[in-house]
């Protein structure tokens, strides 16, 4: 809704890119309501720290903490890639 | 039990609240002084924990409840805790904050505020805080949030005194302090206030102070707790439209959907308190976990490292109590297992004054109770090494990590990432769970298709129970592959369990697969203490465990092994056939049939009737058959020692009976708790019957193909 422009899916992020949250767009609302409890709140910098040995879940740090997603699920994430020196 | 008492009305009752992984059994367990059973299973507490603390003469009743990250529930484990947090006869809360993931955590502060009911902040782990360079200012935080703080390092014990008085003048009612109102911005504010009017004038009196509370929950779209309003209030239809119009309002302000509205300002609070009391001294970004996870979750490290945790587990266990003979003895040096053993063989001996006047007597002591119990008594430092290196590795956060590596895995097979916790618990790791605590803990799954398939093959994981039977059987057959063929049965557990998942997931039980959110809490070194009261507290259970219900089914089973039929005389005339021609021995003998084919004589059988009481059975079974027969001949030798003397007994024998007892019929407790927590008989009968099918195919194949190999024949 807010920025159309360089907006990703959070799935599809290399590791160690940073990224600022767009908004959770689809799946189903109670997952929506938990990623939002978890902090995932549209302008919050998330970096994708790494993935796990088979590819999937991805790792994510926010917040000062860590958090394993599915890709199937992170790709409902929108958001906006950031350059990496910058918070 | 006495902790399980319900609190009368007298006694006050205060809750522990808090995120997972915030240290809240630890100021559980230093409140309550460890009077209660401990069990932190990674990741959940699974079972609401009770516990009493005594101030100024006044016992005051402690509960810890499962963790949870909102008070918007998601799993039926947090309903559970959100219930009790909303109870009216719930006197106080202490909420534990971990002070390393101080926004987070104050993100469910933020939402106990919200309730306006008065409460307690346990600030946690301050001394990890202050080592990574962060500064809290507790009487600061205590200010802006109008609740006091208390400073707390749980597993040390520090600033427990402190928080036992709060609690003690909270719940006397002196001094206390009402939480000040959480802001969201002046328009956000406004509505709050606009449908908190609303609701005053719509709901019965006793509800008129939580209009502001379900204010917020219906601009967050708790649409569960919206229904449960609407059922209140007066006029629901009427009422419903306003608050449509109140929360459009709202979103075609902001531009926003309402529920990221109000998460989003309640993140803002929370980071707005954390700039107020925070300080960063030098290095404050330094962090170790991410360094570690480098290593641990890596793609070519990760499994290897996996691999290397569990065989080095059984490793250890196997070394240090069955196989280094390391405590002197006089003439001779022996394992902890076979003191343990000694010690019973000896105890039998004092009884045998019995032996002429009351060989009935004697045989149930000798036969019934002292080596079908001594049996499962004497892996008691086995069981104990084992807890103790689980616990260790639970605290230390490497079991999420475990989840995180899987979980690919898993989701080939239709299970959930989650699943593998509640695996894990069940014996996952090693052979060292309990299936009990395993399907508690699929409450934490999201849907019923993920938990009953979860539920289903839990049972094939290798428990605490069945570790004695292996360590039997290895014992007597398999000396100098101990670890191998631990590796092997452990490998083999879950192979079987997640072909059956597949199966299940694709021909049974139908459904969508939920998403999947898992923490990976920072890793820490396990604290000594606690480790070893978890240890023993898990010990302590099995022991008593062995002395009641592994007790009765044994004594049970004695009756039917030496009880004979009538029409036959009895055991004594025809002391060779004695035991074939008992009630146990006919029934065994009626499905040998069936499981010769997978190796098994009527022998085996009747310990495998009193394994599916409880699979600890089955070494005293064996062991009270086996001693009957041998009894006439006065030799005195360990089972172990007297299985690898019978002909009949070979390798893969004992090897297809590993498996058969790693997969058949759960026991009791599990199907009994498999049925509690499904509400329906159908599903444990059902997995009754699945794991015994499933045992007898594998054994089958085990057992046939190893006889075209020749091996171990």
């Amino acid at each position: 809704m807010k920025n159309p422009c360089n907006t990703e899916r959070l799935s599809e992020l290399e590791e160690g890119t940073k990224a600022r949250i767009i908004g959770i767009r689809g799946g189903p609302p109670n997952y929506r309501k938990r990623l939002l409890d978890l902090g995932l709140t549209p302008g919050t910098v998330v970096k994708v720290n790494r993935e796990a040995p088979l590819g999937d879940p991805i790792e994510l740090e926010l917040k000062g903490y860590f958090l394993a997603l599915r890709r199937k699920d992170a790709w409902h994430i929108l958001v906006e890639p950031l350059p990496n020196n910058q918070e | 039990m006495a902790y399980s008492r319900r609190a009368s009305s007298q006694q006050p009752r205060v809750i522990i609240v808090g995120n997972p992984n915030s240290g809240k059994s630890s100021i559980f367990n230093e409140i309550t002084g460890g009077l209660q059973e401990v069990s932190n299973y990674p990741g959940v507490t699974v079972e609401k924990k009770i516990g009493f603390f005594i101030h100024e003469e006044k016992r005051i009743r402690v509960e810890d409840l499962p963790g949870l990250y909102s008070l918007t529930p998601y799993t039926d484990e947090e309903i559970i805790t959100r219930d009790e947090i909303l109870s009216p006869d719930v006197s106080l809360i202490v909420n534990v904050v971990d002070s390393l993931n101080l926004e987070r955590n104050l993100y469910l502060t933020i939402q106990i505020m919200e309730l306006g009911k008065p409460f307690i902040i346990a600030l946690n782990m301050t001394d990890i805080a202050l080592k990574r360079g962060v500064i809290i200012d507790d009487k600061k935080l205590s200010q802006i949030l109008n609740v006091p703080v208390v400073k707390t390092v749980g597993n040390k014990g520090e600033g427990i005194d402190e928080l036992k008085t709060i609690i003690f003048s909270y719940v006397n009612n002196q001094k206390v302090l009402i939480p000040k109102h959480v802001t969201y911005g002046h328009e956000v504010d406004t509505i709050v206030e606009q449908i908190s009017e609303l609701l005053t004038d719509k709901l019965p009196a006793p509800e008129k102070d939580k209009t502001r509370w379900y204010a917020i929950k219906i601009l967050e779209k708790d649409f569960k707790l919206l229904d449960e309003i609407k059922n209140k209030v007066s006029d629901s239809l009427e009422f419903g439209k306003n608050i449509e119009k109140a929360i459009q309002e709202m979103e075609q302000h902001e531009n926003e959907d309402s529920g990221v509205i109000i998460a989003q300002r309640r993140y803002g609070f929370a980071s707005g308190a954390i700039r107020e009391c925070v300080t960063y001294t030098g290095e404050a970004k330094q962090n170790i976990t991410d360094q570690i996870d480098n290593i641990i979750c890596n793609r070519v490290a990760g499994p290897i490292i996996l691999l290397g945790v569990i065989s080095s587990l059984f490793y250890i266990v196997f070394k240090t109590t069955q196989e280094w003979k390391w405590i002197p003895f006089p003439n001779q040096w022996l394992s902890p297992v076979e003191l343990f053993e000694k010690f019973f063989e000896n105890f039998a001996l004092l009884f045998s004054f019995f032996e002429k006047d009351y060989p009935a007597i004697h045989s149930l002591i000798s036969d019934g109770i002292i080596s079908g119990v001594g049996a499962v008594l004497s892996f008691i430092p086995l069981i104990f090494v084992l807890f103790f290196l689980l616990s260790a590795l639970e605290d230390t956060g490497y079991v999420a990590r475990i989840a995180f590596i899987l979980d690919r895995i898993m989701r080939m097979f239709g299970l959930q990432g989650r699943s593998i916790l509640a695996l894990l618990i069940s014996g996952g790791i090693g052979a060292g769970g309990c299936a009990v605590p395993g399907v508690l803990a699929t409450r934490t799954l999201q849907e019923r298709k993920d938990k009953i398939i979860t539920m289903l093959v839990i049972p094939f994981m290798s428990c605490g129970a069945k570790l004695p039977v292996y360590a039997l059987l290895i014992g007597a057959f398999f000396q100098h592959h101990r670890t191998l063929i631990m590796l092997t049965l452990w490998a083999l557990s879950w192979i079987i369990a997640l072909i059956s998942a597949f199966i299940l997931n694709r021909f049974i039980i139908r459904g969508e697969q939920t998403p999947f959110v898992l923490e990976l809490p920072p890793y820490h070194m396990p604290v000594f203490k606690s480790v070893l009261r978890h240890a023993w507290g898990r010990t302590w259970m099995y022991i008593r465990k062995a002395g009641t219900l592994i007790l009765a089914v044994n004594i049970i089973m004695w009756a039917l092994i030496y009880i004979p039929l009538s029409s036959l005389g009895t055991t004594q005339n025809i002391k060779e056939h004695g035991i074939e021609y008992s009630i146990a021995g006919i029934l065994g003998k009626t499905i040998e049939p069936i499981t010769k084919h997978i190796g098994f004589d009527w022998k085996v059988n009747i310990a495998l009737f009193g394994g599916m009481a409880a699979k600890e059975v089955i070494v005293g079974t064996l062991g009270t058959v086996y001693h009957m027969e041998t009894s006439n001949t006065n030799e005195k030798d360990s089972l172990s020692v007297n299985l690898y003397r019978q002909p009949e007994w070979y390798p893969l024998r004992a090897f297809t009976l590993m498996i058969f007892v790693m997969l058949y019929a759960p026991c009791i407790a599990t199907l009994v708790t498999i049925g509690r927590e499904t509400g329906t008989i159908r599903i444990p009968v059902f997995s009754f019957f699945f794991s015994t099918t499933v045992a007898f195919i594998v054994s089958l194949i085990v057992f046939h193909i190893g006889h075209l190999l020749s091996l171990g024949t």
